[in-house]
Parts: structure tokens; sequence; C-alpha cells
């Protein structure tokens, strides 16, 4: 019992991580049908925003709420700035060109955002602990864990929600779904996709900076961090199905579980086996678990 | 006189000021300066903790050198005579990039020597590398054994001994101070957490081997934690680690990777239940302050960073003093390590330039560092492995106790093992050495 506690919690915390960095990611793809290389560094940013205001915070003994408040507002600072940036002067001169060019260029777009990483920050590293510090560990069945690791979990919740509602109960969410769907077609209705576009990368942006700047109290921030971070999210989303919302939820279940499972039974086999799950996903559903459906055009 | 002897007469005169005026600026091996590339990461998680400390310690070290303020016995101005001019470059982007970046400087840059390198794994891609080219490599920190175990090198130096005595040492310190005397197997169970590469598999796999020598009654857990190199994330293993019975957990991680483990870690008790011997995680010590844990055993890689602070041998009291007003911090495990190596290739070189009777040529400089013994800020260092090219020392370990009336974290109960205790003899493999009960070591 106590073992199937432990690693349904500790999946359960990995799963909420790789859902909120994913999340922005399976978004923007969804939308702008671009795979965005770039969202590692509004990780990243994110991540370094928070890291600075935390650390002042925390050095100055504010109220530990403005902690929360920062990371929050990291994320939109990042997301905003960099999101409207990439989207209004890079990306959308490029939009009809080939999607490998694209790709290409956020993939620029990550190594020079990454330099100004160094050149703002320096290279030495961030640790803006306090908040996970101050909130310390439970025990939950024998296992100490620590309970600013666990909210991330209700993070997830309620940016999953979030998005749910805004998708689903919302003018702009049908509108979104509407682009989704088919773009040629939302034009002709009428629907202004160029800020659709615009919105879609922000809010892409804004959730792959929080991811950074959730996690930033639990880690060392330091230039090159946030590569990994990219990588681990391709395989949630490509697990999941490209540009499908409950696909980065279930793909992030599966990898967060299975790989907390190897982790407590078979170390050696924790890499090789998210890769293998993604592997036998594509060889059974090529386009991804939650694919969303393509338009058949005659 | 006629103007056309008087002009030839005052170019001559002019010449010979000019030699005279050169032999007397210059060194009398008659070269001015030498090109040195430094290699460290500069960037990436591996940077604030390990590459820039680094870097920095070759930067001052090399400075003292060339400008003649270092204390004795480096207190001769230069290398063999002439200023090195030190390009420093960055180690980060992985084996295939470093190699032409290896290239680049001894092919285009015409280099006199290269200095550095952390990544086990950037070692064992340069090594051959180096030897092909014929260009002298002092490597600094990295620490796999196959470097020299695999293959005798011509042209590569390494003044920062092996993982092997960092493992062996930190599994007599538990054997000593933790196990002995302890009845249940329970009590004596051990674990690990290692990057899943090169370093942090050798790490483990020798601390084992020696625990087994040791402690042949201690059992090691099946189940050693390997993440991958800057996963970040720990909470899984933390909890593997956490519902294992062994109470000893072993770690070579380094860089960004142990400080979030430490922080992982902390807030979960994890220290407060299991006792961690670090191999390498001094970084993390200054950086957290009175935050890092009380209790852990703290390995530096022999005798530099934290674990001599306090030592008052001269040359260390230069370093560290000059250290933290150059750079307003410790010196560092790294920063020591590349001062190090930065210190044999001066001494190497004005030893060949001695016995050459001029400026040495870099076979001269090889020949004069193979098998040199030479005064390192607390100890001596030997090149007697590898051929005469690796570097054996002694290797120590202390308790991490946060001194609050200094405000400054400090370790106790400081254990130092001589490298005759912790290292093979000369050309035996280490696997094989202990596997057959460390014979003739030499522990006292």
């Amino acid at each position: 019992m106590q073992f199937l506690t432990t690693v349904l919690l500790d999946g359960l915390v990995y799963a909420s991580y790789l859902f909120i960095v994913s999340l922005g990611l399976t978004i923007t793809f969804g939308v702008m049908k671009i795979l965005n290389v770039a969202h590692g560094s509004f990780y990243a940013w994110g991540a370094y925003l928070a890291s600075i205001a935390i650390i002042y915070l925390g050095e100055n003994e504010y109220n530990s709420m403005f902690y929360y408040f920062s990371i929050f507002m990291a994320a939109i600072v990042a997301g905003l700035f960099f999101g409207f940036i990439i989207e209004r002067f890079i990306l959308r001169k490029m939009y009809g060109e080939d999607i490998h060019l694209i790709v290409l260029a956020t993939f620029g777009i990550f190594w020079i955002l990454e330099d100004l990483i160094l050149i703002v920050f320096g290279a030495d590293p961030l640790m803006p602990y306090y908040p996970a510090m101050e909130l310390g560990g439970l025990e939950i069945a024998g296992v100490y864990q620590g309970v600013y690791s666990l909210t991330l979990s209700g993070l997830a919740v309620v940016v999953a929600f979030i998005c749910w509602y805004f998708l689903k109960k919302t003018k702009w969410g049908k509108l979104l779904q509407s682009v989704i769907f088919d773009r040629e077609v939302s034009v002709s209705m009428g629907i202004n996709v160029t800020n659709v576009y615009l919105i879609t990368f922000i809010i892409g942006g804004m959730l792959g900076a929080l991811g950074g700047a959730y996690v930033a109290p639990t880690i060392s921030i330091s230039p090159g961090f946030a590569i990994d971070v990219v990588v681990m999210s391709f395989a949630v989303v490509v697990i999941g199905g490209m540009g499908s919302v409950p696909g980065a939820l279930i793909g992030s279940l599966m990898v967060g579980m299975i790989r907390a499972f190897a982790v407590h039974q078979a170390p050696v086999l924790e890499l090789f086996i998210i890769y293998a799950v993604m592997a036998i996903v594509l060889i059974i559903k090529p386009q991804g678990l939650f694919a969303p459906p393509k338009p058949r055009k005659i | 006189m006629k103007f056309g002897t008087m002009k030839t007469v005052s170019s001559v005169f002019m010449t010979f000021l000019f030699v005279i005026g050169t032999l007397f600026t210059t060194s009398v091996y008659a070269k001015d300066r030498i090109k040195v590339g430094v290699v460290s990461f500069l960037t990436g998680p591996a940077g604030g903790p390990f590459g820039i400390p680094a870097k920095q310690g070759a930067e001052l070290v090399i400075d003292a050198i060339n400008a003649g303020t270092m204390p004795a016995p480096y207190n001769k101005k230069g290398f063999a005579g002439a200023t090195l001019d030190a390009i420093y470059s960055d180690e980060s982007g992985g084996g295939t990039k470093q190699v032409a970046l290896f290239r680049d400087f001894v092919q285009k840059q015409n280099v006199d020597a290269m200095i550095g390198y952390i990544s086990s794994g950037n070692c064992m891609a340069i090594g051959p590398v180096a030897d092909e080219l014929k260009m002298l490599t002092v490597f600094s920190t990295c620490g796999t054994p196959r470097l020299y175990e695999e293959k005798l090198r011509s042209h590569v130096f390494r003044t920062q001994a092996n993982a092997v005595g960092d493992s062996l040492a930190a599994a007599k310190y538990i054997a000593d101070e933790y196990f002995k005397g302890k009845m249940t197997t329970a009590g004596k169970m051990y674990t690990g957490i290692n990057q899943n590469y090169a370093w942090g598999q050798d790490s483990y796999k020798f601390f084992e081997l020696g625990m087994k020598v040791y402690m042949p009654s201690a059992v090691g857990s099946s189940k050693p934690q390997f993440p991958k190199l800057f996963a970040g994330q720990y909470g899984t293993e933390i909890s593997a680690l956490s519902l294992d019975k062994a109470k000893v957990v072993h770690s070579s991680f380094w860089n960004g990777d142990w400080e979030a483990f430490v922080l992982q870690a902390m807030v979960r008790g994890f220290f407060k239940q299991k006792i961690v011997v670090s191999s390498v995680g001094g970084s993390a010590v200054d950086t957290l302050g009175k935050k890092f844990p009380d209790g852990v055993i703290m390995g530096t890689r022999g005798l530099v960073g934290l674990n001599v602070r306090d030592n008052k041998d001269p040359l260390n009291t230069w370093f560290v003093s000059e250290y933290k007003k150059r750079y307003k911090a410790w010196p560092l495990g790294p920063s020591y390590q590349y001062a190090r190596s930065v210190m044999a290739y001066k001494l190497a070189m004005d030893k060949a330039a001695a016995s050459a009777g001029k400026f040495p040529t870099q076979d001269q400089a090889i020949s004069a560092m193979k098998g040199m013994k030479f005064k390192s800020f607390v100890d001596t260092i030997e090149f007697t492995r590898g051929g005469g090219h690796q570097a054996v020392h002694a290797i120590s370990y202390g308790v991490t106790k946060y001194n609050k009336a200094k405000g400054e974290p400090e370790v106790e109960n400081l254990k130092t093992y001589a490298a005759t205790c912790i290292y093979p003899p000369a050309g035996v493999k280490s696997e094989d050495w202990i596997n057959n009960g460390m014979p003739g070591r030499k522990c006292e």
C-alpha cells in the first residue's frame, strides 16, 4: 500500500509538471500548426524572472504570498513580451512557408533567447528556494513529500479546468476550435485568424513560462537548463497527439506514472521506458492517442 | 668620413642596439609569449558551480605567474620566461563539438598547449585527438579512470586523480566512521544516486567495490538510482531512496543537479533519515549557506576547496585570500583543480627550459612533466600512474556543519586518505586491484 501510494503520488507530481509545460506546446501546434522549439525559452525566461523576484522577496523578508504573485507575474510578462515579439515580428512573416523552415526559425529563436539569458543573468546559478522551504514536507504513507511539489498537482488541475472552460464554454474558445479544425473555413467565416494566432502564441508562451516559474523554487536555475524540458514535452505531446489538450493530459499522466513505476522498480529502465511507450503509441496510432480529426477537403 | 660609410656604421649600430634591447627586454629563452587554450563550462548547468570557478582559478594563477607575484615555488616570472596568453573557451555542447574546437585551437589558432576539461565524456573524446595532433594537453578535473586504464597517452596529462580514489575514500569513511560495530544487516546497507554516464556509473561502481573490501558484511541495494544528466527533477528518485532500507546514500552528483537534488531532498527531511555521502558536492555548501543540511559527508576530490579552507600552507593562504579579493567568493574545488594544472605546466616548462638551456620544445616540456612531483596548495602531487602522465594525490572527506558564530559552512571530523591507500600501484588496473583485496595498500 505504501509503495503504491508513493508511486501514484510521484507519478502525479511529475505528470502535473509535464502537463503544464507541454500544454502550451500542444495548443500552439493545434492552432498554428507550428512545432515551437522556442517553447523551452518561455520555460527558461519564466523561471529566471520568477527566480529574480523570489530571491529579492525572500532576502527582504516579504510576505510569502508575494512569491506566488511573482510566479504568475513572471509567466505573464515572459509570455506576453516574448510571445508578442516572436509571433508579430518573426513567425507572422513566415506563415505559408515550408513547415520545416518555421521549425528551424523557432530553433534559432531558442538559441538566441538562451544567449540572451546568459547576457542578462550571467552563468551563476539562481536558487529561489524560499517558497519550497517555507512549505516544508508532509508525511504521506510513511514517506515525506515536499508540499510545494504537491501543489503543482493543484496548479495542473486548475490550469486544465481553465483550459477546458475556455475551449468549451466561451466564444473565444469556439473560435479557437474552429481555427484548429480548419483555418481557411475560419477565415471565410469572418474570424480574424491573425489575432487568434497572436493570442494563441502568447497564451502558449505563458503556459510554458508558468511551468518554469512554478518549478523554479525546487531546482537550480542556470543557462541551458531548459533544453531537456523541450525534449520531454515533445515526447508527451507526441504520445497524446499533437494539438490535443486531452492528449497532453493523458500523455503526461502516462509518462509520469510509467516513469515513477520504473524509477521505483527498475531504475535503469527509466529513460528507455518513456521512449518505448512513445514508440509503441506511434506504431499503433501514428497520429498520437488523441490527435484532433482532420477535415477532408474536396 | 664619407656619408655612405656613416650610413653603414649608424645602421650597424642601430641593429646592435635593437638586438641588445631585445635581449634585455624579453626572456633569456627568447620567446615572449605563449598561447594556451583553457576550456571549462562557461554556460549551462555546469557553468556556475563548476566551470566559472574553474576558469577563475586558472586566470588568477596565470596572471600571478605572468606577473611573478605568486609565492614560491611558483615565484619565477612567466612560463619558461614567457607570458602566457590564455584563450578561454566554453566546454558545453558535447564531445563532438569539443573535438572540433580542440582541432581549431591546435590547427588554426596554433596554441602551445591546452589546459582544462571538466566532463569525463569530453576528456575521453579529446584524449585520442590530443595524441593524434601531438598537442600537450593537461586535463584538470575529469575523473573517469578509463582515460589511462584503457590506453596510455603520449601527449595527455591529468593533474586530477581519477574517480577510483574518490569512491574508495568515501567507502572507507563510511566503513570506518559509520558501519564499524554495527551488527545488523539493515544497519549496514547502502545505495546511491548518480548521474547516468561515465562519471556517475564509475563512481558508484568503485564505491560499491570499495564497500565489499572495507566492509564485506555490508549490503548494497538492488535499486541504486541513475537519473540522466541534467534531469533537474528528482522527486521520484527521492521517494524510491526513502523507501529503500539502505541508510547510506552515495552520490557523485555535480553541477546544478546536486543543488536541485539537495533542495528537493531537504524539504522532505531526507538528510535526517539518511546518511548522504557526496564525492563532489562542495559547491552547494556555499550556494545554500546556512540552508545546507548539517551531517552530509563531503568530499572535494583532493585536498582542495571546502575541506582545506582553513589550511595555513602559505600557498593555500595566498590562493584563498587573492581569490576572495578578486572574485568575492571562496575558491571551490574546480578553482583549485584548474590552478593546479597551470602550476604543473609552469613547473614543467621551467624545468625543461633549465635543462635545455633555451626555450623548451613541446617534447622537452612533455619529458619534464612525465613522472614529475609538484607542490600543490596543501599537498604534493605526483605523476606516477598512467606511464607518468596520471597524477595521484590524497583525498579527504569531512562532515558538513554550519558555523553559526562565523556565519560560514565548515566541515568537521576531516579524514585524509593517502594516495597509497586508495589508488592501485602503477600499471595495475583499478578494478583488478580492488577485486584482489587491494594488495599493498598503505593507509596510515
